[in-house]
């Protein structure tokens, strides 16, 4: 133990301060990404729901395929692929390439939260709602989404973590974030342990806030303790 | 005197099951006609066919001689959009068996919704109207709270408010007491009893026989998806003409 | 254009028995990690749920930080960090290691959230029958909680499956990795979007059976109850 911590003499004040930039990056392509996978998945979640079978079955295949498969082979996709089979016009930079590999990776997931919240609210609203003479879009506007909402923010704040965790990943197509970092930092020092169990701290530090907000989100909405 | 309602040859199924069998109903303006049978016959069903929150699967449906959920076009029927369907909703109230309120509005606001979204009223006209409804069924005091703090049977009678907010030709009742624990039907039938008094059209589905039988005008008695029999309360509890209504009734009222 | 379709005519045998058999790698370290995750969540989560709190605080913080710490970090920390500390792991180990553990905190919930979902009542009918707190918990509660978490314990396995992916940064013989060096080993670098295409395939061929043994856990559960 004593010589674990023996090992950050020469370097901890450097490593912190160079871990917590880098950790503004992890923020950063995290925000973006998330913002993203959000507008994806709603979008998604609407259009899995539309009564045009065409429009339906083209939801399901997107959800269907991007859950089934890991948000690796995204990222690898984009960042590596794109450019090796000569799309050079393509060429992004690793920090687009992991928002846009997390955010169309995350809407898959996020639809899936957004339908499963609308349909899991009682038909009987619905029904009241079209028995007053509103139309469905009406009473999806006034009735439904609002209640929806409140229903889906704990899984979407327990997403929020998981994409945190996930930023990790873009370490591997070299995007700007904690992880990379840390990385850099182990093999330069040659002191992994101390480098990665640093890291590990300041992920938790990042992501300890938004594990506490889910928890209060869960009790808040009523949800309490559900099946993960 | 032409009917308000008019239902002519009412089919419904569920997949193989065939819930409504050849129903024909026809209702006067002003009339209160009481449906009641055992569970499974098809009443709710039918309630629901008449604003169409149920598609029949075949016959057809009349409010002031025009077509509820469909219309003629080029000889043939045609499904309504989803437009021409709301408005016509709009002029049907259909109290649920669990009241639905909106639980993300207050009890005002619960009254106020449609006036406002489907009629378009100003905030504050449609608050002044949904305010007047709530007068009208004893709950002005309850106006900003939401449903989870309100009893069964005053969420009944706000539920009954938001339907008279819309002002309907015809109002539904699907099982309206059914829900709620003993102590609190009376203040739920108490109200529907002073709905009835003003002349309105109603048809209820209900298992509360001696409130039908104060009430209503007519009776009729459902079974296996058909009409077994009906005619005027009195004739209808004292002296049932068929067998199985007898039966029926001797069950629900030697409890 | 059609330059790379010959070659993917020509390389796609190599491709795809190479892919193969590193599902099978794939599938190996999931079962592995798997059982580690089961067998180390109910110590986890019988931790947890115990009145004493020198065992309930520990696995709430092992649970805690395992789920606010990436496991990228976790893993390198055992595969990198620990050879420091005279404990060398192979990949594959320390994959099974790595991911079992982050695992068992998520299991861990599970485990617990299917416990609690028990209603109270039923302990206290087996309390009054004379039951200690150890007979309730193996006859009454834990028989019932079981059918509760088999849907979400599916789905952890469906991620879990997913997580073996990152296994391939140090190095492990599985899906990613193999695929990223038969194209640097072979140039096959025009094709190399194909050639994830074709892992893409494999991660669904693994996923996409278990998706579908979750729905149907899914809906036996709502009947169950």
């Amino acid at each position: 133990m004593i010589e674990f911590l023996q090992g950050y003499e020469d370097y901890f004040g450097d490593w912190v301060w160079e871990m917590g930039l880098a950790s503004l990056g992890t923020i950063q392509i995290m925000f973006a990404s998330f913002g993203l996978a959000c507008a994806i998945g709603m979008v998604v979640a609407l259009v899995r729901m539309a009564r045009i079978r065409a429009l339906n079955l083209l939801a399901k295949l997107y959800i269907g395929f991007f859950r089934g498969v890991p948000v690796l082979v995204i990222l690898f996709w984009i960042y590596f692929a794109l450019p090796e089979m000569g799309y050079d016009f393509l060429v992004i930079s690793s920090y687009t390439a992991a928002v846009l590999g997390l955010g169309i990776h995350g809407g898959a997931f996020l639809a899936e939260v957004f339908r499963s919240g609308i349909e899991s609210l009682h038909k009987g609203q619905m029904e009241a709602a079209l028995s007053v003479g509103m139309t469905p879009a009406k009473a999806m506007t006034h009735i439904i989404l609002p209640q929806a909402i409140r229903v889906v923010l704990p899984p979407i704040a327990n997403y929020a973590v998981g994409l945190l965790k996930e930023t990790a990943l873009c370490s591997i197509i070299a995007a700007p974030e904690l992880m990379l970092r840390a990385k850099d930092l182990a093999s330069s020092s040659f002191l992994p342990m101390q480098a990665f169990v640093l890291s590990a701290i300041f992920y938790y530090v990042m992501s300890f806030p938004m594990m506490r907000a889910v928890e209060y989100l869960e009790v808040r909405m009523g949800t309490g303790q559900r099946m993960a | 005197m032409k009917p308000l309602l008019r239902i002519v040859d009412l089919h419904k199924s569920f997949g193989t099951l065939e819930v409504l069998t050849g129903i024909s109903i026809e209702v006067a303006k002003g009339e209160k006609l009481s449906i009641i049978g055992p569970s499974g016959s098809g009443k709710t069903t039918l309630l629901r066919c008449i604003n169409y929150l149920e598609k029949p699967t075949s016959g057809h449906i009349y409010i002031d001689d025009e077509l509820i959920g469909e219309k003629k076009a080029d000889g043939k029927y045609v499904r309504l959009s989803d437009r021409e369907l709301a408005k016509e909703r709009a002029e049907i109230g259909f109290v649920f068996q669990r009241f639905n309120l909106f639980p993300h509005l207050t009890a005002l606001d619960n009254v106020g919704v449609a006036p406002r979204r489907v009629l378009g009223l100003e905030k504050r006209d449609a608050e002044e109207h949904a305010m007047a409804m709530l007068e009208k069924v004893g709950l002005a005091h309850k106006a900003e709270e939401f449903p989870e703090r309100l009893s069964g049977g005053q969420q009944q009678r706000v539920a009954i408010a938001r339907v008279l907010a819309m002002q309907p030709k015809l109002m539904l009742f699907d099982e309206a007491t059914s829900a709620l624990d003993p102590e609190l039907i009376g203040e739920v039938l108490k109200v529907i009893r002073e709905l009835a008094d003003e002349g309105r059209t109603m048809l209820m589905v209900t298992h509360e026989i001696h409130f039908a039988e104060e009430i209503s005008d007519r009776v009729i008695f459902m079974d296996g998806g058909n009409i077994v029999e009906e005619g005027p309360p009195t004739e209808m509890f004292s002296n049932p003409a068929h067998e199985r209504t007898r039966l029926f009734l001797r069950q629900i009222l030697d409890r | 254009m059609p330059d790379f379709w010959i070659k993917l005519w020509e390389w796609s045998p190599k491709i795809l028995s190479t892919l193969l058999n590193a599902t099978a790698m794939t599938v190996m370290v999931t079962l592995g990690a798997l059982v580690v995750a089961l067998v180390l969540g109910l110590v986890v989560v019988l931790m947890r749920i115990s009145p004493l709190k020198v065992l309930r605080y520990p696995a709430l913080a092992y649970t805690d930080v395992m789920r606010g710490t990436p496991a990228l970090v976790q893993l390198f920390i055992i595969y990198f960090g620990l050879s420091d500390l005279g404990l060398e792991f192979d990949p594959i180990s320390a994959a099974i290691v790595g991911l079992g553990m982050n695992g068992a905190a998520y299991v861990g919930e599970v485990y617990r959230a299917g416990i609690e979902a028990i209603h109270k009542g039923q302990v206290e009918a087996a309390l009054a029958l004379g039951m200690s707190p150890a007979r309730a918990m193996r006859y009454i509660i834990l028989p019932q909680a079981l059918r509760l978490m088999l849907p979400p314990l599916c789905n952890y396995a469906i991620l879990l499956v997913k997580d073996t992916a990152i296994i391939s940064t140090i190095a492990a013989p599985e899906i990613m990795f193999e695929a990223r060096r038969m194209v640097q080993a072979t140039f096959m670098y025009a094709i190399s979007g194909q050639i994830y295409l074709f892992c893409a395939v494999f991660y669904l061929a693994l996923t996409l059976p278990l998706s579908q043994v979750a729905k149907r856990l899914e809906k036996a559960r709502e009947r169950w109850r």
